[in-house]
């Protein structure tokens, strides 16, 4: 549905998205991930239409942007970054308004306003100048007016900025269940949403592609992914250290906090062998008659990762920016 | 046509649902009032006329059209609704006509309520009704005028202040480039064709034409081309300055 082919864009001297392309398909949810200033909000302004690209182009389900703006707004949902409206319409008022540029008229009209008043709660808050909302209502506002005409494509900037954890928990929900038979893009920095509602992870750092997979595969990235850690009673740290240390499958071992040690251990080599390895760990303890209260397989930290890819300030960032294989290695090694 | 209709419908919703319209319907009324009465001299000049009420009309609108044009694109910028606005499926020409016809329909209902002074005239005398009305159509056209170049110098800019300015700068040009004592000064010194082709360019000898009663085809073409001159500049203008 979505499509952006080598997208650049150049503000003056600045480079603001530098050759960025990726596909969205329907029943996709892409959150669009990266540090402050990388080329978030840009890029997705260039999908929607509101700032041409310097070079390359963009789709929406077959209509480029540029040349056939009016047929590709059409199919796209727009929720800008700090939700944007018209503060002296009233709720109500500023959604019709929303509807009736959207082409709907009549019953189709009103069913339209009632449905996005009530999926965004905001029926409490109808009759209000949107000036005169809390920050959360008036984000709502503006989300209810991206997904008012039911559109297949949606595009939205932090669209749980402002909201508190109830209300973003509805949004996440509902951007989910949307994401079965639309194709969406969710910008945001809270990598924990990323887990609530995408299936795919583009990262962008200073406007270039450094990432682009599942949310499993980003945390896989992660040094700790796949480690073991466990809790064990009335041992000190060091003694565990040197017992486990000596297990053939444990490649290092290190002490998170002594008392009753927590230790994280370290697969050696990668593949199948990490698979089996929280059972060797378990069988190693038991073989020492070893009680312990706790003991899991690290997923992976996605803040790790993610600050691991986006420092791009320093050499070995910029090259793992463009190596996919290579990066992997790096992040291990 | 249905766009143009629903963008222009919101535009003057919204002067109405802030004090600023009622705020400015009253001082241009009060000012037309105070310059016809005061210092135009309305009864002193014991006749049958409007033209003390039309002559000071290029002078006020000077001020009080850029007042009400300063917001068009400035406000859409600042608040950022402007990309909400562009992002919708309505071509930039549909938003820019949608908004400038909003605000003249807003200042032609202000000219509008103007009427008491044309019932006192026809009370008090037996005006040219004709007149008066090709007057009223002059006054209209000079509002559409300067209303069209507020909306582009509100298109550079977010802040209304430094719109309002460049705006009047602007339309003062339009004004002295064809006002009689700036005109006969220049004419001393310049070539006669160069003051004449300038001053074709003001406002104010078709202003003239139309407050005499005199309809010519080449007033409308001047006014409705300088319009739609401005219109297109802030078309241009808001898309090179999308980014």
């Amino acid at each position: 549905m979505i499509k952006a082919q080598n997208v650049v864009k150049w503000f003056g001297p600045t480079l603001a998205v530098d050759n960025v392309s990726f596909e969205v398909k329907r029943g996709e949810v892409l959150g669009f991930l990266g540090p402050n200033g990388a080329g978030k909000s840009t890029t997705m302004r260039i999908i929607t239409g509101f700032i041409p690209p310097s070079r390359g182009r963009i789709e929406i389900d077959g209509h480029d942007i540029e040349e056939d703006g009016i047929a590709a707004k059409r199919l796209i949902g727009y929720l800008p970054e700090n939700a944007p409206a018209y503060p002296e319409m009233s709720v109500a008022a500023f959604l019709m308004f929303v509807a009736e540029i959207r082409g709907l008229s009549g019953a189709a009209k009103r069913e339209a306003v009632e449905r996005v008043i009530k999926s965004c709660f905001l029926e409490r808050v109808r009759h209000q100048p949107i000036e005169t909302l809390s920050k959360g209502y008036r984000h709502r506002t503006c989300f209810a007016q991206s997904i008012l005409h039911d559109p297949p494509v949606l595009v939205m900037d932090e669209p749980t900025d402002g909201l508190d954890p109830n209300q973003k928990h509805e949004v996440r929900q509902l951007i989910k269940s949307m994401g079965q038979n639309k194709a969406i893009i969710v910008s945001t920095h809270i990598l924990e949403e990323v887990d609530a509602m995408c299936n795919r992870v583009i990262i962008i750092d200073r406007g270039r592609v450094v990432f682009n997979g599942g949310p499993d595969e980003l945390r896989g990235r992660s040094d700790v992914a796949g480690a073991v850690t466990v809790r064990i009673r009335d041992r000190k740290g060091d003694e565990v250290r040197s017992v486990l240390g000596a297990l053939p499958q444990v490649a290092r071992v290190s002490v998170l906090g002594d008392g009753g040690a927590l230790v994280r251990l370290f697969p050696k080599g990668d593949g199948a062998a990490r698979g089996a390895f929280a059972a060797a760990v378990s069988d190693g303890l038991r073989g020492k008659g070893w009680a312990f209260d706790e003991l899991h397989t690290e997923s992976g930290e996605l803040e790790e990762v993610f600050r691991a890819i986006t420092q791009s300030d320093t050499v070995d960032g910029a090259r793992k920016a463009t190596g996919g294989g290579e990066a992997k290695s790096a992040a291990a090694a | 046509m249905r766009n143009i209709w629903v963008i222009a419908k919101r535009e003057l919703g919204s002067y109405f649902s802030s004090p600023v319209a009622y705020v400015f319907i009253v001082i241009f009324l009060v000012l037309c009032g105070f310059f016809t009465f005061m210092v135009g001299n309305f009864f002193a000049r014991n006749e049958a006329s409007l033209a003390s009420f039309f002559i000071w009309h290029p002078w006020l609108f000077l001020f009080l059209v850029p007042a009400a044009g300063m917001r068009l694109w400035s406000e859409e910028r600042r608040s950022g609704s402007i990309e909400l606005l562009l992002t919708m499926p309505v071509t930039a020409w549909q938003a820019i006509l949608g908004k400038f016809l909003a605000a003249w329909l807003f200042l032609g209902l202000a000219l509008v309520l103007t009427f008491p002074i044309v019932v006192t005239v026809i009370y008090l005398g037996a005006p040219d009704i004709g007149v008066i009305v090709s007057g009223y159509i002059g006054s209209f056209l000079v509002m559409g005028t300067y209303l069209a170049i507020s909306s582009m110098t509100s298109s550079v800019t977010r802040n209304q202040v430094v719109s309002f300015i460049t705006s009047v700068v602007v339309c003062l040009f339009l004004i002295l480039a064809g006002w009689p004592p700036v005109t006969n000064m220049v004419v001393t010194w310049a070539p006669a064709w160069l003051v004449e082709g300038v001053a074709a360019f003001s406002v104010i000898p078709h202003f003239d034409a139309l407050q005499r009663g005199v309809l010519d085809l080449r007033d409308l073409v001047y006014s409705f081309s300088v319009i739609g001159f401005a219109l297109f500049t802030t078309g241009v203008i808001l898309r090179s300055r999308r980014a």
